[in-house]
């Protein structure tokens, strides 16, 4: 069926709208033939992140391998909206184990397949933060570190979702958590000395570490495609956006993922072998108050009395991170 | 074909000539050599096509073996002790989910205090975990059930545990008659998963479930393993007529036509019991003994009938419930409820401590002269002395720690740990 050529500028966003471009450079998303690896009827919130970010995970995983993808998950919100008995949103081969086992059990499948002499068929790993940086971390690092054949997904939504709310080592300072209320002197989350998951993964040196956003859905896509072009651990960290549990509109999931990249909050980048080798640069860079401001669990830095110490302090983490990862443009810092 | 073997590269090699495709293991006494030899069987690709993963804990082992065996591959692992408790929740997940994983289980003691030795209580904390559990007498059995258990496995599509006895068996030489590659392949048939993930016909596996058919599904994992109670013996059956040999089943009884008095055991204390009663028979005296070989699923109806004619049974067992007494004995007790067999519960041999002949004889004689109470449980061999003595010191101010105290004064000086 020959595509529709239909003209459609968007206003007020910086992401490439899927009309604008060639058929070839669409979305996986924007085909006729996508696999709807995730399809609708599962039981996510409105705007939910994760859904988003797996569906175009694993849609242009499947386009990339022709379908041939089998993926393991972590328990948390994606496997529980995904699977109340005895429906299924799942279109591919889905196996649910425990809540910190994903890792191993998708390099277990893919064991299986190489003992098999089963090349075409490959595995993907999911969970969230939870099952990922904090109770998965170990299996996880065994994955890496045995370079098993397998893309790992971590969907970041920082925090505990699934049981209401918690705070997870992906929580991020100041934010208010079931776990981490802003009570007394407490400003919400306590400054650590953070947990950056593909920093992690990159000492691994595996073949592949990327980040990516809900907020950049053709990054992302690419990003996937690129891995299933390799072979052993590689890792996807994806930022997705929890209306439920940051306390931000459902219609502005997109939009808080992009301000999260914007301002320097979470640095989207590309590294083989623990070396980094791209970074998505900010397009308009913008102080973090305008990205915490929009999520309720930032509300209590915006009360009486005003934290601006607090968010001070997220604004230096985020211009560590700019430093760090070379997030801006040297030609528009020249400017 | 016979040959001289240490018990654990029997058991590796029996193992290979099922032809496992994926095994995952991580290292603890005494369950190491049999993955060690498995690896090396790997590595010459004498064991082929056969993955090996070297994985980061024995909760990643089990998972990597969750993985492979949806995704239709043989699969085992083995561990022992500390880590089939690091295993736990994976162990649950495995029987749920209904994936025939075959496990050798080392059997070790349990800490604190740590403890390298053998005895029962890894496989008894498991017990409920839905795994069928398996407990070779000889380092014969423990070859000969690994073949029936990949077997059982896979036609109830349920995971089984072989438990052996660490060190006692795991690390003894013994004459081994070791089934053959043809013999193994004539008797193990290919692996034909029940459930598969396969990209030309998704399905999801590990689906929630709510209080709607979670009583339904929970209900028909009991069911399968009732079934065990049927096939087990019919595949000990079919492997006598495939290898000439009595192995595995539910149970072994050892001279009990008219005894008073019958023991009941599980592994390798076993043979000392059968000593015993051999002695005892030669004086006159009717005691037998049987050995319990399938302890989960539990064989009630069985165990009534070849114990219910004795006017005695005792039951030692290398484990117990701290709190509540025997684990065997109270399933027993239950098994002979209202047929006025007594049963008296005894738990030794507890952390490698040696069972041996003078003293079960003594046990014996105990119970039938009346000295041993069928009420509560009793402790073979404990030092009264030293634990009274510790209770007492207990009640003091800040008592510090038991075991060291105890060693102390017991006079002993470090004691090996891995
Ligand atoms: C061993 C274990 N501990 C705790 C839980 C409870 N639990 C289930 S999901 C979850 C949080 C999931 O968080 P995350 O991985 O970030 O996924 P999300 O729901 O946020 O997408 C927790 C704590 C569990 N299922 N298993
Ligand atoms: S709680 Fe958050 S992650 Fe979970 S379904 Fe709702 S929006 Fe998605
Ligand atoms: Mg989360």
């Amino acid at each position: 069926m020959p595509a529709q050529q239909v003209k459609l500028y968007q206003i007020g966003t910086f992401a490439v709208g899927n009309r604008l471009l060639d058929a070839e450079q669409r979305t996986v998303q924007a085909r006729m033939d996508r696999s709807n690896s995730l399809t609708s009827g599962h039981r996510a919130c409105r705007g939910c992140g994760e859904a988003l970010g797996a569906r175009y995970v694993l849609d242009a995983a499947m386009r990339a391998t022709g379908g041939q993808i089998v993926a393991a998950n972590a328990t948390g919100c994606l496997e529980v909206f995904s699977t109340p008995y005895p429906e299924t949103s799942w279109q591919l081969p889905w196996l649910h184990s425990l809540f910190g086992n994903s890792p191993a059990v998708a390099s277990g499948m893919a064991a299986a397949l190489r003992a098999q002499g089963r090349r075409d068929v490959r595995v993907v790993g999911q969970a969230g933060d939870g099952g990922a940086v904090d109770i998965g971390l170990g299996c996880l690092s065994g994955m890496f570190e045995r370079d098993d054949d397998v893309l790992f997904v971590c969907y970041d939504n920082e925090g505990y979702m699934n049981t209401g709310v918690q705070r997870s080592g992906a929580t991020p300072p100041g934010a208010r958590t079931a776990t981490t209320r802003p009570l007394g002197a407490q400003p919400g989350n306590a400054f650590g000395q953070g947990k950056s998951l593909p920093l992690i993964a990159m000492a691994h040196e595996i073949p592949y570490v990327a980040t990516a956003t809900v907020a950049d859905l053709h990054d992302l896509e690419a990003k996937v495609e690129h891995a299933m072009t390799l072979h052993g651990a590689r890792y996807l960290h994806v930022l997705v956006p929890c209306p439920l549990g940051w306390g931000s509109a459902s219609e502005d999931t997109v939009r808080v993922a992009r301000l999260a990249k914007e301002t320097g909050i979470f640095p989207v980048f590309e590294a083989e072998h623990g070396e980094l080798t791209s970074v998505s640069r900010i397009r308009q860079r913008r102080p973090v108050e305008d990205y915490l401001i929009l999520q309720s669990r930032f509300a209590h830095l915006f009360g009486e009395p005003r934290r601006d110490d607090i968010i001070a302090r997220i604004q230096q983490q985020a211009d560590r991170n700019i430093e760090r990862f070379g997030l801006l443009d040297p030609r528009a810092q020249e400017a | 074909m016979l040959s001289q073997l240490e018990g654990s590269q029997a058991t590796a090699k029996a193992v290979a000539r099922c032809r496992p495709e994926v095994v995952a293991a991580y290292p603890i006494s005494p369950q190491t050599h049999i993955v060690e030899a498995l690896s090396d069987m790997v590595r010459l690709g004498e064991l082929a096509p056969c993955e090996y993963l070297t994985v980061e804990s024995e909760f990643g082992a089990l998972s990597a073996c969750i993985g492979a065996s949806a995704m239709g591959s043989r699969t085992f692992t083995a561990t022992s002790s500390q880590g089939l408790l690091f295993m736990a929740e994976a162990l649950f997940n495995a029987s749920g989910l209904g994936l025939p994983i075959v496990m050798t289980v080392a059997n070790r003691a349990i800490g604190a205090p740590i403890n390298i030795w053998n005895d029962h209580s890894d496989a008894m904390a498991m017990r409920d975990s839905g795994w069928i559990q398996l407990f070779a007498g000889s380092n014969q059995e423990a070859v000969d059930l690994h073949l029936q258990a990949f077997v059982l496995a896979e036609r109830l599509g349920l995971p089984v545990m072989v438990c052996m006895d660490g060190f006692v068996l795991t690390h003894a030489v013994e004459r081994i008659d070791l089934p053959t590659v043809e013999e193994v392949d004539a008797f193990v048939p290919r692996f034909e998963p029940r459930q598969l993930l396969d990209p030309a016909h998704p399905v999801s596996i590990g689906a929630m479930v709510g209080p709607e058919a979670f009583t339904e599904v929970k209900y028909l994992m009991h069911a399968r393993q009732m079934q065990a109670l049927d096939e087990a013996p019919s595949i000990a059956a079919d492997f006598g007529d495939a290898f000439g040999r009595t192995s595995g089943g539910l149970m072994h009884s050892y001279r009990t036509e008219g005894a008073d008095t019958v023991v009941l055991a599980l592994g390798s204390q076993v043979g000392t019991i059968e000593v015993v009663v051999d002695d005892l028979r030669e004086e006159g005296h009717a005691v037998g003994v049987v050995e319990l070989v399938c302890f989960r699923p539990w064989p009630e109806t069985e165990v009534r009938r070849a114990l219910a004619g004795a006017e005695r049974v005792l039951v030692i067992e290398r484990a117990f419930a701290p709190g509540a007494g025997g684990i065997l004995a109270a399933d027993v007790r239950l098994a002979l409820a209202g047929t006025g067999t007594e049963v008296f519960g005894v738990v030794a041999g507890l952390g490698g401590r040696p069972v041996t002949r003078s003293a079960i004889r003594e046990l014996v004689d105990d119970v039938r002269a009346g000295r041993l109470a069928p009420e509560g449980t009793h402790f073979l061999g404990l030092r009264t002395d030293v634990v009274e003595h510790q209770l007492r010191r207990a009640d003091g101010p800040r008592p510090g720690p038991h075991a060291e105290s105890v060693l102390a004064e017991l006079g002993i000086v470090g004691s090996g740990s891995h």
